[in-house]
């Protein structure tokens, strides 16, 4: 299955999950290459951030593998399905990044202190080496004049902002962004989602979970649509949101999508 | 009326009073102390273990919790040295005691604060690679200590008044200090409105201390 020419930096193969009776995941497969901007959309429940939370492992699943440059994220390779040590989870992790729908900065670390906390601990990076990171990229989102401001003295969309910083500056592998601006007034959306674009620009690999669609057919290379835990339909921007996609169960979700947002 | 009050008496001995003072901050600052040791690890350790460790642990805290303070000293001082070969003074046995009694507090404030810590802000730690160690040390200890700062100031300062029950066995801390001037002076009203007055100043400069290291690490939210 594997294709040696283009092998995916990202590979999701059959994985499945519950909660309880509940399957919230139904044999997934998605490959993503390096570069590729990857938007997850579908109605709420049907099992999208729990895919991407799979991904860093941030949540175990029950079968299936999802590799991130041939490794095996949360198991370890010796075919028992033995979970990893959490010392080989974080170093795992650390090769992914995240940012979350309610932000969740440390309250007690200012914005730069936010960057340097993994920089420091996980990268061993010195402080100074570190505070010149967290610098830069404060700068790329914006923010260089709010290095010392904590979290509470930020608004949503420039925390949001800082969250992002914080992932990116690990230098991860590939970046998941899980309905990043959900949780922001409309008006602060547009400068989360321009950080965001500037990121792709870069060749930044990216997975979002995300409600905007008019930013998912223009950032995206491809598009996924789940629903009912599984993988409904997938491709590029203008064949899942066009309009002569034969998928009655997309249609009606992007149907009521409009109706309620235009 | 044909009561007088005549602090003469107390003045003159005043240094028991005072050395009392001093004493009873002494035992409450280094039980305090072991209790804060106490009382993190086994809430660390609560909020990571299974069940036994959780019921032995719960064990403890509602033992403490439920027995007077008089009576855990009389166990510890009287009880323990009967059934065991062991030789200490009462300070020793006091500040044992009270050690135990607010690392038992402590414990319930420390499991409350980490359990407290939002679940994203933990998220948050494993995504950008944190060990659990790293976790606990650099996310979760200090958003704990800032929720539960308000609760261990109002721990402290009960803490330190608790250490009145220490004249029961002889220490010469503050009440014991005053029951002496009370058995040679008989001036029981005058002595004890001073040392009211030396708790209650002592207790209230406790707390203002405690308010502004509250108002240095409040998290706004």
């Amino acid at each position: 299955m594997s294709t040696h020419a283009n092998p995916a930096l990202l590979d999701v193969s059959e994985v499945s999950k519950s909660f309880g009776s509940v399957e919230v995941l139904r044999s997934v497969s998605l490959q993503v290459t390096r570069g590729e901007v990857v938007t997850v959309i579908g109605p709420s429940g049907s099992g999208k951030t729990t895919l991407l939370r799979c991904v860093n492992f941030l949540e175990s699943y029950d079968s299936g593998s999802i590799r991130i440059d041939g490794k095996e994220v949360g198991f370890r390779e010796t075919g028992t399905r033995q979970r990893r040590s959490e010392r080989d989870l974080a170093a795992m992790r650390a090769e992914t990044g995240m940012v979350f729908q309610s932000f969740n900065l440390f309250p007690h670390l200012t914005a730069a202190g936010n960057i340097m906390l993994g920089l420091r601990k996980v990268r061993g990076k010195s402080s100074a080496e570190a505070r010149q990171i967290a610098e830069h990229w404060l700068g790329r989102v914006g923010l260089a004049h709010k290095a010392d401001s904590l979290p509470a003295e930020l608004s949503g969309g420039q925390q949001q902002r800082v969250g992002i910083a914080r992932a990116v500056a690990m230098e991860p592998k590939i970046l998941l962004l899980d309905e990043i601006t959900s949780a922001l007034d409309p008006e602060l959306v547009g400068e989360v989602l321009e950080v965001v674009r500037s990121l792709a620009e870069d060749g930044m690999t990216m997975v979002m979970v995300t409600h905007e669609m008019a930013f998912a057919r223009d950032a995206s290379s491809r598009i996924v649509f789940m629903a009912d835990g599984g993988v409904s339909a997938a491709g590029p921007p203008a064949e899942i949101l066009g309009a002569e996609i034969d998928n009655e169960r997309l249609r009606s979700f992007l149907a009521r999508f409009r109706a309620s947002h235009f | 009326m044909g009561y007088t009050l005549n602090f003469n008496l107390i003045w003159r001995n005043f240094d028991k009073l005072w050395g009392g003072l001093l004493l009873s901050l002494e035992l409450a600052v280094i039980s305090i102390a072991i209790g804060i040791v106490i009382g993190l690890l086994l809430a660390v350790w609560y909020v990571s273990a299974g069940r036994v460790v959780r019921t032995v642990i719960a064990g403890y805290v509602e033992f403490i919790r439920n027995v007077p303070l008089i009576l855990l000293v009389y166990l510890v001082f009287y009880g323990l040295p009967t059934v065991i070969d062991v030789a200490y003074s009462a300070q020793t046995s006091f500040v044992a005691t009270l050690s135990l009694y607010s690392g038992a507090y402590l414990v319930e404030v420390f499991r409350s604060g980490l359990e407290a810590v939002p679940r994203g802000q933990i998220d948050a730690g494993k995504a950008i690679g944190l060990t659990p160690w790293q976790r606990l040390l650099h996310v979760r200890l200090p958003t704990m200590l800032r929720i539960t700062l308000p609760a261990l100031s109002n721990t402290f300062i009960s803490l330190f008044k608790d250490t009145s029950v220490a004249s029961v066995i002889s220490v010469p801390e503050l009440t014991y200090g005053a029951q002496w001037i009370n058995f040679n002076t008989f001036r029981i009203v005058e002595v004890y409105l001073v040392v009211t007055a030396m708790y209650l100043f002592t207790g209230y400069a406790l707390l203002y201390a405690l308010r502004l290291v509250e108002r240095r690490f409040r998290v706004a939210h």
